[in-house]
């Protein structure tokens, strides 16, 4: 029988380490938290993701973390598929004109407190598709109240996780 | 016999491989069409004042394995044309692409219904010669009533999107009754980001960075051909070592594909540990993309003129690594799949494509190859390196997602060899060479994972790109999931969307 041998194999896997936000983006996402007199998210993270447009690289970046080789479970961060689960709402994606009402629909329906981080250079309003007339001019910020940007072309999924990790500690040092 | 391929082939060349007809010869174009039916639709496209087509035509109709390109031009004074896609159903949703970018109109299309455009950019026709302002409130989407159902008290939609779980945004709308799916319809353009806007007066190489951004899981594809695209219009070549390392990135990225897709479809079948599996090995892989390449997912290695960054010294060594470990888990994953009762339950005979579907809409990649239509353009159209490197390609005639699950295995395997043999045959040389600053013309196609990635454009005397269209494997794929649904119940939506995985980013353009 196969199962239990790939459970072994996924099991032993020794874990990518753990990156370490930087504790400037750590600190000002606390003030961000504080000044914002947001209530504490508790201890986990629920995220949806939401591409608008782009290439798709970031997102496949994102998506990454969930597999074992970043085990991002392991922090309690998780990926929701519906908006009124979702603590963060993830965007990677140039924030499209054609999707700009979807973005904000999904923001509406989250619960608070809730957070935006851009993922990618396109999200961050610095992107490849900037200037063009089927884009917001400034990415997500155009759309949404951005709290993080994680910059990149696409980013690697640790420099994502180091992002998520700061929301996390902002959090827990406001405790 | 062979009506639109001499209607075509008697009108004469304006440039490399491309006819000019006249109105009269284009307005024969759809009855010919219809007399040859195994004459490939790939593209439709324009530019302000003038229609293009490309065809693949199959020299020997028995042997549906080889292909050549046949591109089409017709001018369009008036802003009309004749459409095509009464007699090829996919060219409906390139005659909408037209309208909503270039503001040509199909007479006699199958589909007025806009596309790309939602009414929600500043412009209006943004590549037309005199794009125009607009505003207001955006329409109302219309979707595609059910015949003989508009009415039926026990039908009704079933809206999804246009976030969807798994990502690529995009409209999904069933017309249900009870669960089981009458109509499925794709509404996209969504990620629109007006690609070709952007590239128009850029240099090859400064559009490259553009069009490694058209669809990033085949950044890799796309890249080639376009590069191949470029090279034609100025006669120049990449060297043969450019060739090599690109197919090394090309075969990296079907493997990294098909293992994802692989598990996608897996974990929709209930088999999440299948999916953990795949993950870890196609993190294994981009790993050794990284060590090789300086990047995992490939982006802005290969450039016009060759690649923009030499293997590492120690990169072959890496890459080969990672190959083995892939190597030794595939009899596992090919055990799981095969001996697996309850995978079997849910992928034999499951999201089934029609294969006169599949041969109409000439849907390429695995979706094609699972179902009987064979053409693979390394092998069928076929492009440096490949010809001087040893590969099969396998193919089946099912159609339903256990076809395409094999597939994907057995294609890892050929692409494990092609990699194999490509890093074997690297010589010392040069990587890059720069195009010469010239007017010219050119196509270029490649296999992505999906299928046919084709790319076209002209470039100016200041060798500045004039006019530039992008054809993404994906564009069959969506109403190909239209058609594999029809009929189906709707709880195998995420199995059909995972087996086929179209991607949207590739067709929003
Ligand atoms: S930031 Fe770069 S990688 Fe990310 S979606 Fe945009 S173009 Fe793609």
């Amino acid at each position: 029988m196969l199962w239990p041998k790939l459970a072994r194999s996924l099991l032993h896997r020794s874990h990518a380490t753990a990156p370490a936000p930087h504790p400037d983006t750590v600190a000002a996402l606390a003030e961000r938290m504080r000044a914002a007199g947001q209530t504490r998210l508790g201890r986990s993270l629920r995220i949806l993701v939401v591409e608008s447009g782009g290439c798709g690289a970031c997102a496949l970046e994102v998506r990454a973390l969930a597999g074992a080789a970043y085990d991002m479970e392991r922090y309690g961060l998780h990926f929701v598929t519906t908006p009124r689960q979702a603590d963060i709402l993830l965007v990677t994606g140039p924030a499209t004109r054609n999707m700009t009402e979807a973005l904000q629909r999904a923001w509406a329906a989250m619960p608070e407190p809730k957070w935006v981080v851009a993922v990618g250079d396109c999200a961050g309003g610095t992107g490849p598709f900037q200037g063009s007339y089927a884009v917001e001019d400034g990415g997500v910020n155009a759309v949404l109240p951005l709290d993080l940007v994680v910059p990149g072309c696409p980013p690697a999924p640790t420099l994502v996780l180091e992002g998520l990790l700061a929301l996390l500690e902002a959090q827990a040092s406001l405790g | 016999m062979n009506a639109a391929t001499r209607l075509i082939l008697a009108a004469p060349l304006v440039a490399p491989g491309r006819h000019l007809l006249e109105a009269s010869a284009w307005a024969a174009l759809p009855a010919a069409l219809r007399q040859e039916p195994e004459l490939d639709l790939l593209a439709l496209w324009a530019e302000p004042g003038m229609i293009h087509v490309a065809f693949l035509a199959h020299d020997d109709r028995h042997e549906l394995g080889r292909g050549r390109l046949l591109l089409a031009s017709t001018p369009v004074p008036a802003g009309r044309y004749p459409a095509l896609s009464p007699a090829r159903p996919m060219a409906a949703w390139f005659e909408r692409t037209i309208a909503d970018l270039w503001g040509l109109l199909a007479e006699g299309g199958t589909d007025g219904r806009p596309w790309l455009d939602h009414g929600r950019w500043p412009l209006a026709r943004p590549l037309s010669a005199r794009p125009v302002a607009q505003g207001g409130e955006p329409p109302q989407p219309v979707f595609l009533p059910v015949e003989g159902a508009m009415d039926a008290e026990d039908v009704f939609q079933y809206p999804l999107g246009p976030v969807l779980p798994g990502g690529n945004p995009a409209h999904l709308r069933a017309h249900l009754r009870g669960g089981t799916v009458l109509r499925l319809e794709a509404r996209l353009g969504y990620g629109h980001k007006g690609l070709f806007a952007l590239m128009h007066g850029k240099s090859p190489r400064a559009a490259a960075r553009l069009v490694a951004r058209l669809a990033g899981d085949a950044t890799v594809a796309h890249a080639w051909a376009f590069a191949l695209a470029a090279e034609a219009a100025t006669n120049t070549p990449a060297p043969p070592r450019a060739a090599l390392l690109r197919a090394v990135m090309a075969e990296a990225e079907r493997i990294g594909n098909h293992l994802l897709d692989w598990g996608e479809t897996c974990a929709a079948a209930g088999f999440g540990w299948a999916q953990a599996r795949s993950l870890v090995l196609r993190e294994r892989l981009l790993h050794a993309n990284e060590l090789a390449f300086g990047q995992r997912l490939l982006l802005d290695r290969v450039v016009p003129g060759g690649v923009s960054i030499d293997i590492a010294a120690s990169g072959a060594e890496a890459m080969l690594e990672a190959l083995v470990v892939i190597e030794e888990e595939l009899p596992a994953f090919q055990s799981v799949h095969e001996t697996h009762a309850g995978l079997q339950d849910r992928i034999c005979a499951a999201a089934v494509t029609p294969a006169a579907a599949v041969a109409l809409l000439a849907a390429g990649g695995v979706a094609g190859r699972s179902a009987g239509r064979r053409f693979d353009t390394r092998q069928g159209a076929p492009y440096a390196p490949y010809p001087s490197l040893g590969f099969s390609v396998p193919g089946h005639a099912t159609g339903d997602a256990d076809a395409r699950l094999r597939l994907r295995l057995q294609e890892i395997v050929e692409s494990l060899g092609l990699i194999r043999a490509a890093l074997a045959r690297l010589e010392p040389g040069p990587t890059l060479v720069s195009l010469p600053v010239q007017a010219g013309e050119g196509t270029g196609m490649v296999e992505s994972h999906r299928g046919e990635a084709l790319h076209w454009l002209t470039l100016d005397e200041a060798g500045l790109i004039r006019a530039c269209f992008a054809r993404d494997a994906s564009w069959p794929l969506w109403p190909l999931l239209e058609a594999a649904m029809q009929g189906q119940a709707v709880a195998d939506l995420p199995l059909c969307r995972a087996s086929l995985n179209p991607s949207s980013h590739g067709v929003d353009l």
